[in-house]
């Protein structure tokens, strides 16, 4: 079985955000980009899934520009056997994601296809389940642990109040949350050998986008407040403005 | 074209209140248009659906089919076909992530998540929704039609729970699933009982708690502050292993926007910041008074958490027993 995990380069969660001139986009300039977040676990999950004699290959797939190779070069250190580059715009419109990562993947012969539950940048949660159904194949979102035996992928997922167990027949898609999967470090070695390792490029497919950022900016500056007191005298007085001044509690 | 289509959140067949947040959104834009709301409410929900919608469409669904996202999203898809509805509006709840982007695909159209605010102008749906974890706001177009969006819970009003003028049940089909998704069971995680993105009011704990024994000290706080309070820790907790990543507010956790917000013994890094800036209130514990957390409560007392914890606790129950 082969396993194909999308992945996104987004700016590290450390980053301060500027906005560009345009008003309209971030600032790129003194941004470090990163191998998102939670792609990690997914990567992480198809490593783990490829030790133990499940699948055969792992191949990283991204939608993004020239500098995404970055990204693939450093999932190619952990372990992943190869990648594609879609050459094309990421915009917030996930359905145009979905829609040309699908056409790539129909073209794959995928036992499994996994993503990250989200990116910490548009963190709209959305392509995953949306390429499973433009697949027409079957799709569980937040998965933290899965299990693949005959055609099948018992998945451990993190709902409201607990775990859920749910089992879908393959070919499947799943997007992995933080859980059981703790990502790798890239050995040296790791890092050596990914110089050597295919990176295929091609032109994404165009998707005209059927929805338009107008504008970012930044939220409301947030006045900070008052230190009401110190210690267990200042009890009686926060509680009192949580009531009265604020009505919260 | 101007009608607006409300999905309602069930859990066991009951009508969570944050469908009346969903139906309050969805009737700013059905005034906008001239037009009028619809709820759906997919499961048997038996409870109130006084939801302030004009009309109530309930759709009959199997506990396990229910269950299923992927049945559902095809079940409210298979409502909107042919209903010409201009927007459909979620609730960006645990489950409503898991079937928006589903009920979006099959209609073949754009998803906005988490919205803040919507409204309508020059007759497209333009909407707020944080980014980057809400270090910025992103105004979004929508050109598609329906617009589908899914609302972040606790901001929107409460629409007035007023009964619809009709309440209709929908035929469903019975053979709408798949059969390639199958829901084997669930397991409570015990002590989670509300989910920290959803809950009207959080008290988070740092690393400054020093370990996950004192974490009874948070729960009793909760508790004092009633059933819509849930936990939420830091990043650097979750990573020691302390707490569930479940509960973890910031970037690479959840983002959060309740009425009440406690940060005790969170020092306030830029991740958690961005993660809980959106809260109503933010109350800060911490004991060192130079803390960045400081920077954006909007009331703090410099302290021991774990004198000031019970205290707390205390003075909330005796308030509300009064």
């Amino acid at each position: 079985m082969k396993i194909a995990v999308c992945v996104k380069r987004v700016p590290d969660t450390g980053t301060r955000i500027r906005i560009a001139d345009d008003g309209r986009s971030l600032s790129s300039e003194g941004v470090k980009f990163v191998l998102n977040p939670y792609d990690e676990f997914a990567v992480e999950a198809a490593l783990q899934l490829a030790e133990a004699g499940v699948a055969d290959s792992v191949t990283l797939l991204t939608l993004g520009p020239e500098e995404a190779r970055e990204t693939l070069r450093h999932g190619l250190a952990l372990g992943a056997h190869d990648a594609v580059l879609l050459r094309g715009e990421t915009t917030m419109d996930g359905w145009a994601t979905a829609q040309a990562l699908a056409a790539e993947l129909a073209l794959r012969e995928d036992g499994l296809v996994l993503f990250g539950a989200k990116a910490v940048d548009d963190d709209q949660q959305q392509v995953g389940p949306m390429v499973a159904d433009v697949l027409g194949r079957p799709g569980v979102t937040s998965i933290t642990e899965v299990e693949v035996a005959d055609s099948v992928a018992t998945c451990r997922r993190a709902v409201e109040g607990g775990q859920e167990v749910v089992e879908v027949d393959l070919p499947a898609v799943a997007t992995v949350t933080k859980g059981r999967y703790e990502p790798r470090y890239a050995s040296l070695r790791g890092i050596m050998m990914a110089k050597r390792k295919p990176i295929a490029e091609k032109e994404a497919t165009h998707v005209a986008p059927g929805l338009v950022v107008e504008a970012i900016e930044y939220p409301p500056e947030r006045q900070p407040g008052r230190i009401v007191g110190s210690g267990v005298e200042a009890v009686g007085e926060l509680v009192r403005l949580l009531r009265e001044e604020e009505g919260v509690v | 074209m101007k009608d607006v289509l409300a999905v309602a959140d069930t859990r066991d067949g009951g009508v969570l209140d944050v469908s009346r947040e969903t139906v309050r959104a969805a009737s700013g834009l059905a005034k906008a248009w001239g037009g009028s709301v619809d709820a759906l409410i997919p499961g048997a929900a038996e409870g109130k659906v006084a939801l302030g919608a004009d009309r109530v469409l309930r759709m009959p669904l199997s506990k396990e089919a229910a269950g299923n996202p992927d049945i559902v999203a095809g079940a409210v898809a298979g409502q909107l076909q042919g209903h010409g509805y201009s927007a459909v509006v979620l609730a960006a709840t645990a489950r409503g992530r898991d079937l928006a982007p589903r009920v979006a695909a099959k209609l073949g159209v754009p998803l906005a998540t988490d919205v803040i605010a919507a409204s309508v102008e020059g007759d497209d749906v333009v909407v707020r929704r944080p980014v980057y974890a809400g270090k910025a706001v992103a105004r979004v177009r929508m050109l598609a039609r329906p617009a589908v969006i899914s609302i972040r819970p606790n901001v929107f009003e409460r629409a007035p729970s007023t009964a619809a003028s009709s309440a209709d049940a929908l035929a469903t089909s019975a053979d709408i699933g798949t059969g390639k998704y199958r829901v084997l069971g669930f397991e409570a995680s015990r002590d989670v009982a509300l989910d920290v993105a959803e809950a009207e009011i959080v008290v988070s704990g740092g690393r400054g708690m020093q370990g996950p024994d004192h974490w009874h000290l948070l729960a009793e706080l909760r508790d004092a502050l009633g059933e819509t309070a849930a936990l939420g820790a830091s990043r650097a907790v979750v990573d020691a292993g302390w707490r569930p990543h479940a509960e973890q507010v910031g970037q690479t956790g959840k983002t959060v926007t309740p009425k009440l917000y406690f940060a005790v013994a969170i020092s306030g890094a830029i991740q958690h910041l961005a993660g809980m800036r959106t809260a109503g209130v933010i109350v800060a514990v911490n004991r060192d008074a130079e803390a960045p957390i400081f920077g954006v409560a909007d009331y703090g007392i410099v302290g021991d958490a774990f004198e000031i914890l019970p205290a707390l606790a205390r003075a909330i129950r005796e308030l509300r027993d009064s």
